[in-house]
């Protein structure tokens, strides 16, 4: 089910039609790219699909935040990256934007304003949490009823932005066990792929800091792994096949819990 | 000839005084070759974190041991500074307890003086041994090699020594007063002294003279003993006993993801984007990032300062608990000693820092420690005066990429993807929406 094709309006469709949507969604090039995440973004987008919030993309119009480009030291090719994008933004005047990824959520929300971009930013499960508050969103019984979650803070989201409570309100509504992690919230660990780790070999050391992390989680022998980021993701995925757990432990995003157990 | 000794008390408080303001001054003249930012916004906002977060110990609390430890030391230190008037007075005016006409609250006073004394005491006899005996990896860590380590213990066996001489010296002056000897003979009720009274008695049958003489040593010592630690402290990571009231204040209050956008790399950005900019009149010729102390700005080097090697920060830091050879701690020891360096080649050269062929960058932090950081903000998180190793860490990741050129191969090409895909992999930027066509 979470592979049909979908129809997924642009800006510039709706533009030309002269509607315009509630809200962004800012798909990020994971959620573009990556076959893992892009389960995530078809995820989210049945989700918005379900409450019929009016959404777009930005599709080709789309670029990198730039976040792995600041953090790898590159500012100007971060900044030539936000200057489009705020361009394009702010040409469809746009005012709120949701987005499954926690580093395009931290660098819209936080280093865009300075540049020109000044936009309402949330993250996927800040919207969800949202949404099941107000009771657009009834779950189905069961699926996940009595599994054993536990919640990855992605750093980006946690530590960065301080948000620990919106994705675990979120999983609290599964009727499921949630366990924390030794480290977790603000002394949540990272999952190796921040600072534009994911983009290169880790540098000589003992241990992969992906294994360590996936090792800390499948000490709680969990069901589930659950996080909010497309890098999270890939690194803990990559941890649980590391120790072969990868029948009894299963890594998804709060979006595909959710929406895996929505009220058709 | 009687006054003799306070005159040696007054010259040698002076002294003690008048070098103490000179470190200080030099400490921020070396903090002030730093570039300017600007902290002095939201100044209820900075009131509060200091109260919460150096007063109020906040971020001390997530280790509850060394946390209690700390709060018995911290309140000790503060408190019996009260002593410390007492002490000038009667040093400069030959006087003895001066303040002993408060009557009871002398009494509670001191009382709590001896209280505080013991468990600072106690405070610092547990961080010896956890020091010393205990393996706690970062308090064992490499970082401390050298002098570090015996920084600390120096600073903690002084500690000790002076809390014994106050004890010591109550004790004594415990028994003259019992023996109602001359000025000992204040009155004092024996409440006063819960500690030194018990102490008193391995005095044994000491004679009078010999009693007078301990009395006498120990105050000497206490008095002397402070004045030193005060003359080390500039010269030592327990500087931060200072340092930390105003590093809090000057916290960074904003996100911690949110790191700064660099203005001058904005000129030039929006100068190709949009020929028509002009940008504003160049400032002073400028580096992109950091590759020496100079390239930093103040609050980073007043965070070098104000660090006090606890290592909190590294063992929070997942580079380093899976053995990547990053430190935060080590990022933050090799600023203040690459900035002391500096601040000596000045006080060398009349005040101007002369080439000397070394940086921070290279010299002090390697290009391994600053490529293993995952920018997770573990480090910043942990540290219980709010300093930022990862800003550091940042800006000399600016100067290897965009002066050195000195990223690694993968590093380039995800960039060169950005550049021309707009994305870190090599997808066409039409392929952006196939995800929703896809099965």
């Amino acid at each position: 089910m979470s592979n049909e094709p979908i129809h997924v309006p642009t800006m510039a469709e709706l533009t030309a039609k002269g509607e315009v949507p509630e809200i962004l969604f800012w798909v990020g090039c994971a959620g573009s790219f990556d076959d893992r995440a892009k389960k995530i973004t078809k995820a989210i987008v049945r989700i918005l699909d379900h409450v019929g919030m009016k959404f777009a993309v930005l599709g080709a119009e789309e670029g990198c935040t730039g976040d792995a480009a600041k953090r790898a030291g590159n500012e100007f090719l971060f900044q030539m990256q936000a200057m489009n994008n705020i361009t394009v933004l702010n040409g469809y005047e746009v005012k709120k934007i949701v987005t499954g990824c926690p580093h395009c959520f931290n660098t819209l929300k936080n280093e865009y304003p300075a540049l020109g971009g000044n936009y309402e930013v949330v993250h996927h499960t800040q919207l969800i949490q949202g949404l099941l508050d107000a009771g657009k969103i009834k779950l189905q019984d069961g699926a996940n009823k009595g599994k054993k979650i536990t919640f990855h803070d992605p750093c980006y989201l946690g530590r960065a932005n301080e948000e620990y409570d919106a994705p675990r309100s979120v999983l609290e509504k599964l009727n499921a066990e949630l366990a924390e992690m030794e480290r977790s919230r603000e002394n949540g660990f990272c999952c190796g792929a921040g600072g534009a780790q994911m983009f290169k070999e880790a540098e000589k050391g003992e241990k992969e800091v992906n294994v360590e992390r996936t090792e800390q989680a499948l000490e709680l022998n969990p069901d589930v792994i659950a996080t909010g980021c497309p890098f999270c993701m890939t690194m803990m995925t990559d941890g649980v096949k590391h120790f072969n757990k990868e029948e009894k432990t299963k890594v998804l995003d709060v979006a595909e819990l959710i929406a895996s157990q929505i009220h058709k | 000839m009687e006054y003799i000794p306070n005159i040696v008390f007054f010259v040698l408080l002076i002294a003690g005084i008048v070098l103490f303001t000179l470190n200080v001054k030099k400490i921020r003249r070396n903090i002030l070759i730093g570039k300017p930012v600007d902290r002095n916004d939201n100044k209820s906002e900075r009131w509060k974190t200091m109260f919460r977060v150096a007063i109020g110990q906040s971020k001390m609390v997530t280790r509850p041991l060394p946390a209690i430890l700390h709060i018995f030391v911290y309140v000790g230190f503060i408190i019996i500074n009260i002593e410390v008037i007492e002490i000038i007075i009667d040093g400069i005016f030959k006087t003895h307890r001066v303040l002993s006409f408060l009557g009871p609250l002398y009494t509670i006073l001191i009382a709590s003086f001896e209280i505080l004394g013991a468990l600072v005491f106690l405070g610092c006899l547990v961080f010896f041994l956890r020091r010393n005996v205990a393996h706690i990896n970062r308090l064992r860590s490499k970082d401390l090699d050298g002098w570090p380590r015996s920084d600390a213990n120096y600073i903690l066996m002084l500690e000790m020594s002076l809390m014994a001489a106050f004890l010591f010296m109550n004790a004594a002056d415990f028994r003259l007063q019992t023996l109602q000897f001359s000025h000992y003979n204040l009155g004092l009720s024996p409440n006063a002294f819960p500690i030194s009274s018990h102490l008193a008695s391995l005095y044994g049958n000491a004679s009078i003279p010999s009693l007078v003489m301990a009395e006498r040593s120990t105050w000497w010592f206490h008095i002397l003993g402070i004045l030193a630690f005060m003359n080390y402290l500039p010269y030592s990571k327990h500087f931060h006993v200072l340092l930390a009231f105003p590093n809090t204040y000057y916290s960074n209050l904003n996100a911690k993801g949110e790191f700064t956008n660099l203005s001058s790399v904005t000129n030039e950005v929006k100068a190709m984007l949009d020929p028509t900019f002009i940008p504003p009149a160049a400032a002073e010729p400028h580096r992109f990032g950091a590759k020496d102390v100079h390239d930093l700005t103040w609050k980073q080097l007043m965070d070098s300062y104000s660090c006090t090697e606890c290592g909190r920060c590294t063992s929070s830091c997942p580079a380093n608990i899976t053995g990547k050879k990053l430190s935060p701690r080590k990022i933050m020891m090799a600023t203040r000693d690459r900035l002391e360096e500096v601040g000596k080649n000045m006080d060398k050269n009349a005040g101007k820092f002369v080439e000397d062929g070394k940086s921070l960058f290279g010299d002090y932090i390697s290009g391994e420690e600053i490529w293993a950081c995952n920018m997770c903000n573990a480090c910043v998180q942990e540290c219980p005066v709010n300093i930022d190793p990862l800003s550091i860490i940042m800006d000399l990741r600016r100067y290897q990429v965009m002066e050195q050129s000195a990223a690694s191969n993968e590093l380039n090409m995800m960039m060169t993807n950005i550049e021309n895909n707009g994305a870190p992999w090599q997808f066409s930027p039409s392929d952006r929406l196939n995800w929703a066509i896809e099965n």
